[in-house]
């Protein structure tokens, strides 16, 4: 197990009137290569949660281990370690502060104590895999559109070739195109370098294609954890966590309920596509009635 | 970074929470005109007796009333000490060139008392009032400097402004913070100039942050056709209450027993 979390809990502003319980008791195991999707309602704590992950933040109560030694234990290298675990923050582009891109995105290695050389094929690397093209190497980083920032930041981090990359909700405020690119390129990162994905998001259509585990985190606590279709099983519960399974969910259970046998753990819009034509060709062959050509059957 | 409250203010429900913060302003300046006031023992029992009073009022707990003392021990300290060796008078004890005088002793303690008595008021007022509730207080009760061209509402808004954004640039500062942290970055370690240089990095997306804020509310105040105080209304208007009232006679009480004191009191302490 490469992060192990054990009853962690952490209250901001601890014995002071504004303290609030952010996390409670959380217990929870990551392991190599995985790609994991963590949802929950605005304040939920998951901004929380994964600042735990890297030592940004001291557990009020509990244990983390990366690779099984306690990261607050005296003499532990934090610094070492937020070299493994790499985190992207919510709205990254506010973090730049160099005169040009490719001097900040070697921000990271120089700290890492690589030598010149190094840091600048680094980060050359980076930038190359966030898709920002070598002309806007010297460009000043304030002078990007807020898309190529946020691929700029997000280089910043990948310059440093952790192990695991956390990324707090990287998608917010991007357009569509915006979107899908960027989690295409985290979706690389971890088919092609193997790196481990936490991947905060809003969005259920974007954790339900890309991730593998999910976890649900409401109140401070972990309410789900398990793939994708197990946990949209449980949509109601996550409606009344203010959440939400992914649309198709919804229209695949109407669907059922009106009396078409389709895939009810379908998630994605493709999934359904197939699963709901797969269903109507039964239907038709089974031969119990004839529409007048259903749309779907084209 | 958490520790810092800016204006320390504690929400509880108490009765000085809830009086208006113009009677809070004006009490506070009377306390300490009273402080200087005062003379003899029974003068300092009768403000010991009123500050323990509204302490309780307040319902703020101690720790946090003595808490305050903390930043001003320092000069508290060599206050002491300059009046306890530096008074002339009838001697008490000496050693070397130190001597401790009778009047010494007199003057070391009075200073001591009104000090402490002096931040503890005051930060009574700042515990129990919001930063924004005092500025407006101060805009009503300096409204008359109006008459010789002082901008008073332009400089409560500008205070206002800035209150409403320190605590926002404390966040943002600790996120950045952290966010460079993430990234490597030690601002712990090191020689003095390596973590002033160390600061770079959090400094000016901190400044561009602060700029683009102020950027934003000064487009905002425009598009809502903001134009300073004239025939401006405010959405909670402060109005007086009878408690308001009771406390300006509790204050006038208060003044006027001090006077007394003055006058009557034996100057032993
Ligand atoms: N610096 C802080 N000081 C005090 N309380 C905080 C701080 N940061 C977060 N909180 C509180 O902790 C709780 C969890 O916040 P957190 O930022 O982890 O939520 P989140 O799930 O990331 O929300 P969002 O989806 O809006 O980003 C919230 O109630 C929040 O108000
Ligand atoms: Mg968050």
């Amino acid at each position: 197990m490469l992060i192990e979390l054990k009853d962690v809990s952490y209250t901001y502003g601890k014995d002071t009137v504004y303290e609030v319980n952010a996390l409670n008791h959380i217990n929870l195991g990551i392991d190599e290569g995985e790609f994991i999707g963590i949802i929950g309602h605005t304040g939920s704590g998951k901004s929380t949660l994964i600042q735990h992950l890297n030592g940004l933040i001291k557990p009020t109560s509990g244990q983390i281990l990366f690779d099984g030694s306690d990261i607050w234990e005296d003499g532990y290298n934090l610094r070492e370690l937020r070299t493994h675990v790499g985190l992207v923050f919510q709205y990254p582009e506010n973090q730049l502060f160099e005169t040009d891109v490719i001097t900040d995105v070697m921000f990271g290695p120089k700290n890492k104590g690589l030598s010149k050389d190094q840091c600048e094929e680094r980060a050359k690397e980076a930038l190359k895999q966030v898709g920002i093209p070598e002309n806007f190497y010297k460009v000043s980083p304030f002078d990007l559109s807020g898309g190529q920032k946020r691929r700029v930041a997000m280089a910043g981090v990948l310059a440093m070739d952790p192990q695991v990359l956390i990324l707090d909700e990287p998608t917010a405020g991007l357009d569509p195109a915006g979107r899908d690119e960027i989690l295409g390129q985290i979706k690389y990162l971890h088919d092609k370098r193997g790196i481990t994905i936490i991947l905060v998001s809003h969005s259920m259509e974007d954790v339900a294609v890309y991730a593998k585990r999910l976890l649900v985190i409401n109140d401070g606590r972990i309410a789900f954890d398990g793939s994708p279709k197990q946990v949209f099983t449980h949509y109601r519960e996550l409606e009344q966590m203010g959440l939400a399974a992914p649309q198709v969910t919804y229209i695949m259970h109407r669907l059922h309920e009106k009396g078409l046998t389709v895939d009810l753990t379908a998630t994605t819009v493709e999934e359904a596509r197939r699963s709901i034509l797969l269903a109507l060709s039964m239907k038709k062959s089974g031969g119990t009635e004839e529409g007048g050509g259903s749309p779907w059957v084209k | 970074m958490g520790e810092v409250t800016l204006g320390q203010y504690y929400p509880t429900n108490s009765i000085l929470h809830k009086l208006d913060p113009r009677v809070k302003f004006v009490g506070t300046l009377t306390y300490i005109i009273s402080l200087f006031l005062i003379r003899g023992v029974a003068g300092w029992i009768f403000v010991t007796a009123v500050l323990a009073g509204l302490m309780f009022l307040s319902r703020v707990p101690f720790p946090y009333l003595i808490k305050s003392m903390r930043p001003i021990l320092f000069i508290l300290v060599i206050t002491v000490i300059f009046n306890l060796l530096l008074t002339p008078g009838t001697i008490v004890w000496k050693f070397w060139i130190f001597q401790i005088t009778k009047e010494g002793i007199r003057v070391a303690i009075q200073m001591a008392l009104r000090l402490s008595y002096l931040v503890m008021g005051s930060s009574l007022m700042t515990l129990t009032t919001t930063p924004n509730a005092l500025t407006d207080a101060m805009e009503r009760l300096f409204a008359f400097l109006k008459v010789v061209k002082v901008p008073v509402h332009e400089i409560s808004m500008m205070m206002s402004i800035a209150l409403r954004f320190i605590p926002i640039l404390m966040e943002e500062a600790d996120k950045i913070k952290k966010a460079q942290m993430a990234r490597g970055a030690d601002f712990e370690s090191g020689s003095f100039i390596r973590r002033m240089k160390a600061m770079i990095p959090l400094l000016v997306p901190l400044f561009v942050s602060a700029f683009r804020r102020a950027n934003d509310l000064a487009m905002a105040m425009e598009a809502r056709c903001y134009h300073g105080g004239d025939n401006r209304t405010q959405m909670k208007p402060l109005r007086y209450k009878g408690r308001d009232y009771v406390a300006y006679l509790l204050m006038a009480v208060m003044l006027t027993a001090s006077i007394l004191f003055r006058i009557f009191g034996k100057s032993a302490i």
